[in-house]
């Protein structure tokens, strides 16, 4: 590891009270699975140098149905979401994302907390949870805030996220209509999106959300208004040719991006009609 | 801290950042869990939290606090598997073979060979090709 560990300093939170009082009191970044920390850390990358370790709340592990809300808590990791028959019958698409997360060993240890957290523009379940209207449940020793996914990042891997809060679950309303989910990658397992695409139908009106395009996840928001309105493919995919506007990096060029963000909708519109 | 490692308590003094794969390496002198590329993508230090497969390059010590680890010497020397891939030769420079049987240690008994290939998709084989790597854990299912 490239980092020296003498430079790193860990607190363990036990439970959320804690975490939350440790938050409020010293400026420390917060861990759950460790997945993406630990990349930049055997890389020498990471800068911050104080961490809060999550992973013992167990409060945070539960997969709930409270009205018509779906409610994940923070560290549901990939494995179980897989495995639960709540979200499996209210959001398959969440369950296609976290199969094609990495391998079966960061499946085990990614959270769905973190994802949102750590805010990467690849983050695989980040545009489900877009195309769902998911909210982010924000809390700090003394409050507690909701804030839609859509609203919640400020730019590239930077959010609303004040330093005394943690993600403590993610609520979902009920999805009606067709879910739908292609993520585009080198290969099947271990690769990170070169385009990401979540969407739902319901009848005539569709959500469309995509990562790996933008310095954070995006709703088509005018081509979802353009098919709305009943206009043609055609037309509703020049919209998306207008408002997609993805860059060149070491994964993908923008004009490939552009072009199979295209193809992903038309197809996701085609097999959804 | 402590925790199980291989079925026996154990405390170490360690910090609490060091990569639970430097621990079990250098600590407890279990050099059986490999290192490929320190980032997650290869499986080479796949070993058992709980009986779930983890990439021992990611998790910090103090994520094993109490809980039980299995690493390839957890197996001791007879297990079907470790016969398998030499009846197999599904091991051919070896580094990533500790890893690929812990990885398969945890799929079900009557894993199909797709199931196979998606429970392994998480760890890398640069000589193989795979294949002798399935058919030695499809024998081994079949032990």
């Amino acid at each position: 590891m490239k980092t020296a560990l003498s430079t790193l300093e860990l607190r363990r939170a036990h439970t959320l009270d804690d975490a939350l009082a440790i938050m409020r009191a010293e400026h420390r970044v917060p861990i759950a699975g460790a997945t993406d920390l630990y990349v930049g850390l055997n890389f020498g990358t990471v800068r911050a140098r104080r961490f809060l370790d999550l992973w013992p709340l167990d409060e945070l592990r539960t997969i709930s149905a409270v009205d018509d809300r779906l409610v994940l808590g923070a560290l549901v990791t990939y494995t179980a979401m897989i495995a639960s028959p709540i979200v499996r019958e209210r959001l398959p698409m969440l369950i296609e994302a976290a199969r094609q997360v990495g391998g079966v060993q960061i499946q085990n240890r990614g959270t769905v907390g973190g994802n949102v957290a750590n805010g990467s523009p690849a983050g695989d379940s980040l545009p489900v949870l877009a195309a769902a209207d998911a909210v982010v449940v924000l809390r700090s020793v003394d409050s507690e805030r909701r804030v839609p996914l859509t609203a919640f990042y400020t730019g590239y891997r930077a959010s609303v996220m004040r330093a005394d809060e943690l993600i403590v679950a993610i609520e979902l309303p009920r999805v009606v209509g067709a879910q739908w989910f292609r993520k585009v990658g080198t290969r099947a397992a271990q690769a990170i999106s070169k385009v990401v695409v979540a969407a739902v139908r319901n009848e005539s009106s569709a959500r469309i959300a995509v990562g790996s395009i933008a310095p954070t996840v995006v709703r088509l928001t005018a081509t979802e208004r353009a098919l709305a309105s009943g206009a043609p493919i055609d037309d509703a995919m020049a919209a998306l040719r207008a408002e997609v506007r993805p860059i060149d990096d070491l994964r993908s060029t923008a004009e490939y991006r552009k072009r199979v963000t295209e193809n992903l909708v038309r197809r996701f519109w085609s097999e959804t009609a | 801290m402590r925790f199980t490692l291989n079925g026996a308590p154990v405390e170490v003094d360690v910090h609490p950042m060091k990569r639970l794969l430097d621990l079990l390496r250098e600590e407890c002198a279990l050099t059986g869990t490999k290192e490929g590329c320190g980032e997650g993508e290869c499986g080479a230090c796949t070993v058992l939290i709980d009986g779930a497969a983890v990439c021992s390059c990611l998790v910090p010590a103090a994520q094993a606090e109490g809980a039980a680890v299995l690493t390839i010497e957890g197996l001791g020397d007879a297990h079907p598997l470790q016969r398998c891939f030499m009846d197999e030769v599904g091991a051919q420079c070896g580094i990533c073979t500790p890893g690929m049987i812990m990885a398969a240690c945890v799929l079900a008994p009557d894993a199909s060979l797709d199931e196979i290939r998606l429970g392994l998709a998480g760890n890398l084989c640069r000589c193989t090709g795979y294949s002798a790597i399935y058919r030695a854990v499809q024998s081994a299912r079949r032990q």
